[in-house]
């Protein structure tokens, strides 16, 4: 059986030394710079037209930004309608990268614990800051739960910092999980498919095309829920009611 | 036990991780059909919710399926 994790293999295409970091233009690389350019094509493209009644890109265009607007509307209210860009960009970036990766012969970015860690880093960060830059140090009120006898005070405070700084590492393993899981699965049922040939081959394909099925809902759903946990946590930031 | 072994059924025992996941994606659409049957007319409100439940749920079994991999394709 081949190694399912061979899938995962970063390939250099030009080599390229940064100051001693280690800079190449990687498979990983060509694939966000894809997923950037389809993602600017559906939008700048699609919305060219502005029509009233629009076109198929235009429409595919206006109801991902629908889509995006109304979760940050309902998770953080009007005063995350600042931060409407990023989570749109935060989600369509995480929806094209997983969506590409369902192509066969073709590279998931999101299966790289490095690249969702920074993403989750950025938001983590950001996030801080903005709750910093909003309350003063009254923000660190988020680590003191209301309504709790003052004697389990000292210990809730210690779970609440610890589950506010695993906010991260949990944001980022779970998109990563889900992605390499799903591809190093399909991998194994594939060369299933292969050892059994074509006589007993069928039922791990048939099994393969409902699972494929299940991983591009598994897609859309890991940006989804990426995306709505980051407008939890910037709601967290901004209103600070627990 | 020679290693090699040992390093095998730990992957197996930390795959385990994925009962509770299996449990706690069956116990949330069957807590959604229940209420949506009860009151059809609020099930759509709630579909947002649905998914992230199945997600939540999901990611927390895969965490020991990594741990697994981990296991496997590191040590």
């Amino acid at each position: 059986m081949p190694n399912p994790m061979l899938q995962f293999e970063i390939k250099r295409f030009v080599k390229l030394d940064l100051f001693g970091l280690d800079a190449s233009f990687t498979n990983s690389s060509l694939f966000m710079v894809i997923a950037v350019f389809l993602i600017s094509l559906l939008t700048i493209w699609g919305m060219r037209g502005r029509a009233l009644v629009p076109t198929r890109m235009q429409s595919v265009a206006e109801i991902s930004y629908e889509f995006v607007a109304n979760m940050v509307r309902d998770n953080v209210g009007s005063a995350g309608q600042k931060y409407f860009p990023f989570v749109f960009s935060l989600f369509m970036f995480v929806l094209f990268t997983n969506m590409l990766g369902m192509m066969p012969y073709s590279f998931t970015v999101t299966s790289h614990i490095i690249v969702t860690f920074a993403l989750a880093a950025i938001v983590f960060i950001g996030v801080t800051i903005i709750g910093f830059a909003k309350h003063g140090l009254g923000f660190l009120k988020i680590l003191v739960p209301s309504g709790v006898p003052a004697m389990l005070l000292p210990m809730l405070v210690v779970i609440e910092l610890i589950s506010y700084f695993t906010r991260p590492l949990s944001l980022s393993v779970r998109l990563f999980a889900n992605m390499m899981a799903g591809h190093a699965m399909l991998k194994v049922f594939g060369a299933f498919v292969v050892g059994l040939g074509l006589i007993g081959g069928w039922a791990p394909l048939a099994f393969m095309v409902a699972f494929t099925g299940l991983e591009i809902l598994v897609a859309f759903l890991q940006a989804y829920v990426f995306a709505i946990l980051s407008c939890i946590y910037l709601n967290d930031a901004l209103h600070m009611h627990h | 036990m020679e290693p090699e072994a040992a390093k095998f059924i730990g992957a197996g025992i930390a795959s385990i991780a994925l009962v509770g996941a299996g449990i706690g994606i069956g116990m949330i659409f069957s807590a959604y059909l229940t209420g949506a049957l009860r009151n059809p007319s609020a099930a759509p409100g709630q579909f947002a919710n649905l998914l992230l439940g199945f997600a939540l749920a999901e990611a927390t079994g895969l965490f020991g399926l990594v741990i697994a991999l981990i296991i496997l394709f590191v040590f």
